[in-house]
């Protein structure tokens, strides 16, 4: 009995000496304001940083070798603490939000093939370009929705994805997986935005869209500053935000949006109807 | 005796006695012909005719843009009335010449057969390239590439296949028993070109009648006839090299490599047709057939004849059309409607009604190893595509997801439904683009 004890207590007491004696000559030594900004990171590990994961940019913030600014999800709280931190100045970046350029729902945009592939949008763009006649409207299988780490996206019923301006981070992962580069960035305070991705001619959009912009200038010749049109799109000049507005009551497909009365969240989403082209299409 | 054969694959019901009886019938010209420029692997022709200009029959329409690509001509004679971009069987719109027939269907002058004994090798290559030659069975791979192996892979075997696996199409068939003397011909020319010691022709065991026809048409040329035994995809090239002459093609390489060229048979025939006669690839063999279509055919069409024209000729629609698919059913291709035109590698037409095609809710993978047993590339498909669908691509290669022929047995043999080879073709394409990238 006092053998057993007193051997397997031996032991224990040599094991505990040797794991100490180890731990203090094999130390790794870690710079302690790595530790400290991967406790003010947000732990999402998304990437949109450019590095693999949230203790890859730490390290590589603590080492000089990246730009303390780049954590998008954390916003400026977050750089600011990064800052505090190192002891630098660092103001981040105006924040962005991911947004879906297409309003062209299943039951505003014709399709031209019954798609019955695997569920993913990478899939169906590879069959004769995708089910939508539209080359750049979304193709609403919910691929960049499966990606977001932040479930900001949601389908709508009709197979359109909307992104929550309140859970999107800005990580452009939803950018990086749309096969369609339905999805842009743009400023968080931008109220205004052309939701359409066709560059194709006004003709082309109206017979297989009621929502696409047809490229008729309009917005341009109501605000010529706040807008630019290339390759047959509409586009907001986000600079000159506070006059785009003039333009969103005339555009005649209202594929310009004004979201200023607060952007509706997920699934209610309401694209407008539009009187000139409704029937047209669909 | 025992057929040979590979391990793996399976048995589709045929379906061929739709048309395996019926001669081939010279398709009527259409009011217009469209004539993509884009009909082979490598790089579309460029256009070299324009508007308002009038082609003879077999005049060049596109040029060849670099060493993987060939011409493609005006397949009658009449007016170009548009170069722009029409629907296209790959699903798009892609640039085509459209031509409006004037109805003589009058060669351009000047074509002549050349005297294959006299000529040289590579000025025969020039010939068959210069007809717009490529891979009828529906690659569509430009045959002169094929035709000059490099220095240090010797071709010591060619072999020709009148395999035709896919279910319904008999245009090959119909071939081989209508102008064996033409396929000979052309085989002796492929002989020539590859300087090869022997030449084998596959054959599957249900076309006894095509065998015996080829077995008498090439007993005096060296050629082996040999039937095979009826399985889906006995007519894949590495499938049928492995059949014919046991060698396995290597992961990643090609017939070449184990010192076999393969040529379709149909090839074979438009290659005598461009040596002895001058001719170029204006015309092809196309079984126009499945459940839905009133008179199921083998028509002898133009190149650039509009799908809706062939059903029209065939009889029309049964009823209303579920699904259209250029090719075989198996690895054909569906159609957006019939308004593309007949391509260099438009082997069939399928017409399918509703509920004409099978289509099952996908449901969990039951592990019971179906798709493993039936894959004639013996890979995984079901690892691959359970990685390929979690986006982990990395690993789907490290399966040899790239290996797979797209044959699709796995999709036609899974009880649960799953889209096996489609995930695959995704894992594939992620894989390409990522080599690409670098």
């Amino acid at each position: 009995m006092l053998a057993s004890i007193l051997s397997l207590g031996g032991i224990g007491l040599l094991a505990a000496l040797a794991l100490g004696l180890a731990a203090r000559k094999f130390a790794v030594e870690v710079d302690p304001r790595e530790l400290a900004i991967l406790e003010v990171l947000s732990g999402a590990n998304c990437g949109a940083c450019g590095y693999p994961g949230c203790s890859a940019y730490a390290k590589a913030v603590a080492g000089g070798e990246a730009d303390p600014t780049l954590c998008t999800p954390g916003g400026a709280a977050t750089v600011a603490q990064i800052a505090h931190i190192l002891g630098v100045e660092a103001t981040a970046a105006e924040p962005q939000v991911a947004v879906v350029r297409c309003q062209g729902d299943n039951d505003r945009a014709k399709l031209k093939y019954h798609y019955l592939g695997i569920y993913d949008c990478t899939a169906a763009q590879r069959i004769a370009d995708g089910p939508k006649s539209c080359p750049g409207g979304c193709l609403g299988l919910g691929t960049c929705a499966r990606v977001c780490p932040f479930g900001a996206i949601e389908m709508t019923a009709a197979g359109l994805a909307v992104i929550s301006r309140e859970k999107c981070t800005g990580c452009r992962k939803c950018i990086a997986a749309c096969p369609r580069q339905v999805i842009a960035m743009a400023p968080l305070r931008a109220t205004v935005h052309v939701l359409c991705n066709s560059q194709d001619k006004g003709a082309l959009v109206r017979k297989y869209c009621q929502i696409g912009c047809i490229a008729c200038h309009i917005c341009q010749k109501t605000a010529p500053a706040a807008y630019v049109i290339e390759n047959s799109l509409a586009r907001v000049v986000y600079d000159q935000q506070d006059e785009a507005a003039a333009a969103v009551a005339k555009c005649p497909t209202k594929c310009i949006r004004d979201f200023a009365d607060g952007y509706p969240e997920g699934s209610s989403f309401v694209a407008p109807t539009c009187r000139t082209t409704a029937g047209r299409a669909a | 005796m025992r057929l040979k054969t590979f391990p793996g694959g399976l048995h589709p019901p045929d379906n061929k006695q739709y048309t395996a009886h019926k001669a081939i019938v010279d398709c009527p010209l259409p009011a217009e012909l469209v004539i993509p420029l884009s009909q082979h692997i490598g790089a579309p022709a460029d256009v070299c005719v324009k508007v308002g200009d009038q082609v003879g029959k077999g005049q060049m329409v596109g040029q060849a843009r670099g060493f993987v690509s060939v011409p493609v001509h005006a397949s009658t004679s009449g007016e170009v009335v548009a170069v722009e971009p029409r629907p296209h069987p790959a699903g798009k719109p892609l640039p085509a010449v459209v031509i409006r027939p004037d109805g003589e269907d009058r060669w351009i002058d000047g074509l002549a057969g050349i005297p294959v004994e006299e000529q040289d090798d590579d000025s025969l290559r020039d010939r068959i390239r210069a007809a717009g030659i490529v891979g009828l069975g529906g690659a569509t791979f430009p045959t002169h590439v094929k035709l000059t192996p490099p220095g240090d892979k010797p071709i010591d075997t060619l072999i020709l296949n009148g395999v035709e696996c896919e279910p319904y199409l008999t245009a090959d068939h119909r071939l081989m028993l209508e102008s064996p003397e033409r396929i000979v011909d052309g085989i002796t020319i492929l002989q020539r070109l590859l300087g090869v010691r022997r030449t084998l022709l596959g054959i599957e065991a249900n076309k006894p009648d095509a065998i015996a026809v080829m077995t008498r048409a090439c007993a005096d040329n060296g050629i082996e006839v040999v039937p095979l035994a009826v399985k889906y995809p006995q007519g894949a090239e590495k499938q049928l090299i492995l059949a014919l002459i046991g060698k396995e093609v290597p992961s990643g390489g090609l017939p070449m490599d184990v010192g076999v060229v393969v040529q379709n048979v149909g090839t074979a025939a438009a290659v005598a047709a461009a040596v002895r006669y001058g001719w170029p690839l204006v015309e092809r063999i196309a079984t126009v057939s499945g459940p839905a279509i009133a008179n199921p055919q083998n028509l002898r069409v133009r190149i650039g004849t509009p799908l809706s024209h062939l059903v029209a000729v065939c009889g029309g629609a049964n009823g209303e059309l579920a699904k259209i698919v250029m090719g075989g059913p198996m690895m054909g291709s569906a159609q957006l409607g019939l308004e593309a035109p007949v391509t260099r590698g438009t082997s069939g037409l399928l017409l399918f009604g509703p509920g004409q095609f099978p289509r099952a809710p996908e449901g969990p993978c039951i592990r019971c190893g179906r798709c493993v047993r039936a894959c004639p590339a013996h890979i995984l498909p079901t690892s691959i595509a359970a990685c390929a669908r979690q986006g982990r691509f990395d690993e789907a290669e490290g399966f040899d997801a790239m290996d797979c022929i797209e044959c699709g047995c796995c999709t036609y043999t899974c009880p649960a439904a799953i889209p096996l080879v489609q995930a695959i073709r995704q894992a594939k394409a992620a894989i390409l683009a990522k080599r690409r990238k670098g």
